[in-house]
């Protein structure tokens, strides 16, 4: 195998990890926090992505209302209204839930998704719809020496990485996530120093959500927009989050990266196990590393 | 540590309640003296758009179309969602047949289910009517007495574009097959056209159903040489394998794409920026004729979308099995068969077509293309008929058919 197609296939993986990286990211940040398994995040991703969709081509046809709502205002737009959704979830349901199983939470957020998934699959074909609002500036080919390879996903696979590593930065190295930290560490002992830890649990949910639902307007024009992308992503994106562990945000961004790789290499060397390999590296983690590669044993 | 292992037991905890969602529409209370007819399909998953919901209005537009009642009795239709899994289809037609007096089953989309639920129907004298199911093993090594194959098979839709794509000079072929029962079958049916006519096969990947990046498999065609890149897969995988191929401008870059099996909801979802000049065979266009297009715009307005050639064949399957009970005036399962067997089908959707003893339903085929976007006059005008495909060449013929009853 040449040096060029492995270079290729590497950017390629590379293009699906940085998704993995930023849902994982998300899970991550949102477990670490409320202790709360959120099935419900594969669909914030399709939720991104279908708010960027009717904001783009559909306003007008449903609503009367004559805006168009561009690739670049999506992108604060679709994470606005998913993170807000997130808060509206977390005040009204989860928070009842905080002091029961893990279950319960489980039980709601699988509910929420299997809704979300039926109302959109009501409305919009399953095989997809097109995303026609990616911008002209990025619809073309560029040449990397080794591929060429579209503008867009370039432009996808930074913007991810930038994202990534902002949010690692705001809650390792800021005073804000100091706090926050803080909170998951002992919740009451912060909350007697002063600080608002139920607020500061809404807002991180729905920042989660918002993460998920920006992924999911990236993703709009490379895949195909349809109520189902999340059920097909989230799955492996708990492996990612399994093989990374808890302990860690980097660990989870680093995680996602490296499987994104494994699987773009796997695809050339024996394709049909593409879709096994993270699973099976799931079981080799959790045999010989339980608490993940970035885990910490608590 | 306790952490990792509560994340543990809850994602075990919710893959099993992925794997156990329970069926979205169950069947009703029935009655005897009534014609039941089940529809049984994915109501929820990857193949909903091009059956599921949109094939029960068919049927009960089929059943409203005839009147409501066939020999004086009522007609009843009930549907269920099999999942895309043959034991629940078995369950829920075991269930139907045994507990709810159903008379036939049809929409049967996913070779699995239908394979499972055609062995089990016809064991109970049931007949089933598949219109969604693309294996050819249906009418041949696993035919069955009461079964009948209406809409498509494996064998006739590489019939039509392979042909048009190697005389278009299309000589070099590299599969991307869908890895399971129908990707295979479609590649290995392909290939045999292809090489019949002078082409040879390069290479193939074997993607994993579901893939949702194949930009890595369209390399690995682009680098193999070929003049085609044949897809023998469908639906999501489709649509994603040409949406994909655009980005990384292989089409425009020399190769050609074939899509071995694609139905008018995928054109749909590309787009037809995307879509335009792709070539395939179907069964039906819903603007192929005048009838087609009134009973077509009939069907949007109940669906909300144009039907597919799966979506018109139940409308068809319905109609010709209450046809045949109102000729033999029972519903017995032998009479019925042996009179669609004998009956000329002709409708909106089939002219001509015969019912033939392995249970195929043999008519001719389209091969169509999709129309560039400034020729498109509305929102499902995605097509043009570039010729019909004579019944008797696209089908595996009756003399060569494997079939073990036909000894």
């Amino acid at each position: 195998m040449s040096m060029q197609v492995i270079l290729a296939q590497a950017l390629l993986g590379l293009n699906v990890g940085v998704f993995y990286a930023m849902l994982s990211l998300g899970l991550a940040v949102i477990f670490g926090l409320l202790n709360i398994i959120n099935f419900a995040h594969g669909a914030m991703y399709m939720l991104g992505a279908f708010v960027a969709l009717i904001g783009y081509s559909l306003l007008d046809d449903w609503f009367g209302i004559s805006l168009q709502i561009g690739f670049w205002a999506s992108l604060i737009v679709a994470p606005l209204f998913v993170g807000v959704l997130g808060i509206i979830i977390e005040r009204t349901m989860l928070k009842r839930l905080y002091e029961l199983d893990h279950i319960y939470g489980l039980l709601l957020t699988f509910g929420i998704t299997l809704i979300l998934q039926g109302l959109f699959s009501n409305y919009f074909n399953i095989s997809g719809t097109p995303y026609s609002g990616q911008p002209e500036s990025l619809s073309g080919v560029v040449n990397l020496g080794f591929m060429y390879f579209p503008t867009y996903r370039l432009f996808a696979i930074v913007f991810s990485i930038v994202v990534c590593f902002a949010t690692w930065f705001v809650i390792e190295h800021t005073r804000l996530g100091s706090r926050l930290r803080a909170g998951v560490e002992n919740s009451a002992l912060t909350q007697a120093f002063g600080l608002n830890v139920p607020l500061m649990i809404t807002l991180t949910f729905g920042f989660g959500c918002a993460l998920a639902g920006l992924a999911g307007v990236l993703a709009a024009p490379i895949y195909s927009v349809s109520p189902l992308m999340g059920a097909d992503l989230i799955i492996v994106v708990f492996a990612v989050v399994v093989i990374g562990g808890m302990g860690s945000i980097m660990g989870a961004i680093l995680t996602g990266l490296a499987l994104g790789l494994v699987e773009g290499i796997t695809k050339v060397v024996y394709p049909p196990a593409a879709n096994t390999v993270i699973f099976f590296l799931m079981v080799l983690v959790l045999l010989f590393r339980p608490a993940g590669l970035f885990g910490k044993e608590r | 540590m306790v952490n990792q292992r509560k994340l543990l037991h809850g994602i075990v905890a919710g893959l099993g309640l992925m794997v156990a969602a329970g069926p979205l529409s169950a069947a009703e209370g029935l009655s005897d003296g009534k014609v039941k007819i089940g529809v049984l399909s994915d109501m929820s998953g990857v193949y909903k758009s091009l059956e599921g919901p949109g094939a029960v209005v068919a049927a009960k537009m089929a059943v409203a179309d005839f009147g409501g009642k066939v020999l004086g009795k009522p007609i009843e239709i009930v549907s269920a969602d099999h999942q895309n899994k043959p034991d629940i289809g078995a369950s829920t037609a075991r269930e139907w047949i045994d507990a709810k007096q159903v008379d036939m089953i049809t929409a049967l989309d996913n070779s699995s289910v239908a394979l499972a639920v055609q062995g089990l129907a016809s064991e109970k004298k049931v007949i089933t009517m598949d219109a969604g199911a693309g294996t050819t093993a249906l009418t041949e090594d696993q035919c069955a007495p009461y079964g009948i194959h209406y809409v498509y098979d494996t064998h006739a839709l590489p019939v039509g574009t392979a042909t048009a794509v190697v005389k278009n000079g299309g000589k070099k072929w590299f599969f991307i097959t869908a890895d399971y029962a129908f990707g295979h079958s479609l590649q290995e049916n392909t290939a045999a056209v292809v090489k019949n006519l002078g082409g040879s096969v390069v290479g193939n990947v074997n993607a994993p159903l579901g893939t949702t990046d194949f930009s890595s498999y369209l390399l690995q065609a682009q680098s193999s040489g070929a003049d085609v890149i044949g897809l023998a897969n469908a639906g999501q995988d489709t649509v994603n394998a040409i949406k994909q191929a655009n980005q990384f401008r292989i089409v425009q870059s020399g190769q050609k794409l074939a899509g071995m099996l694609v139905f008018i909801t995928d054109i749909q979802s590309m787009g037809l920026d995307i879509a335009q000049g792709l070539q395939f065979t179907t069964a039906f266009v819903w603007n192929q004729d005048d009838e087609a297009e009134k009973w077509s715009r009939r069907y949007y307005e109940q669906q909300g979308a144009m039907p597919t050639m799966v979506q018109a064949g139940v409308y068809s399957a319905v109609t010709n099995y209450l046809k045949a009970i109102d000729a033999v005036g029972t519903d017995d399962a032998d009479a019925v068969r042996k009179q669609l067997g004998e009956m000329e089908l002709n409708d909106m959707f089939v002219k001509g077509g015969k019912i033939l003893a392995n249970g195929l339903m043999l008519h001719d085929m389209y091969l169509v293309e999709a129309k560039k976007p400034d020729e498109s006059t509305e929102e499902w005008d995605l097509l043009r008929v570039i010729s019909k495909i004579p019944a008797e060449q696209a089908y595996i013929p009756l003399s060569e058919s494997k079939c073990p009853l036909l000894k």
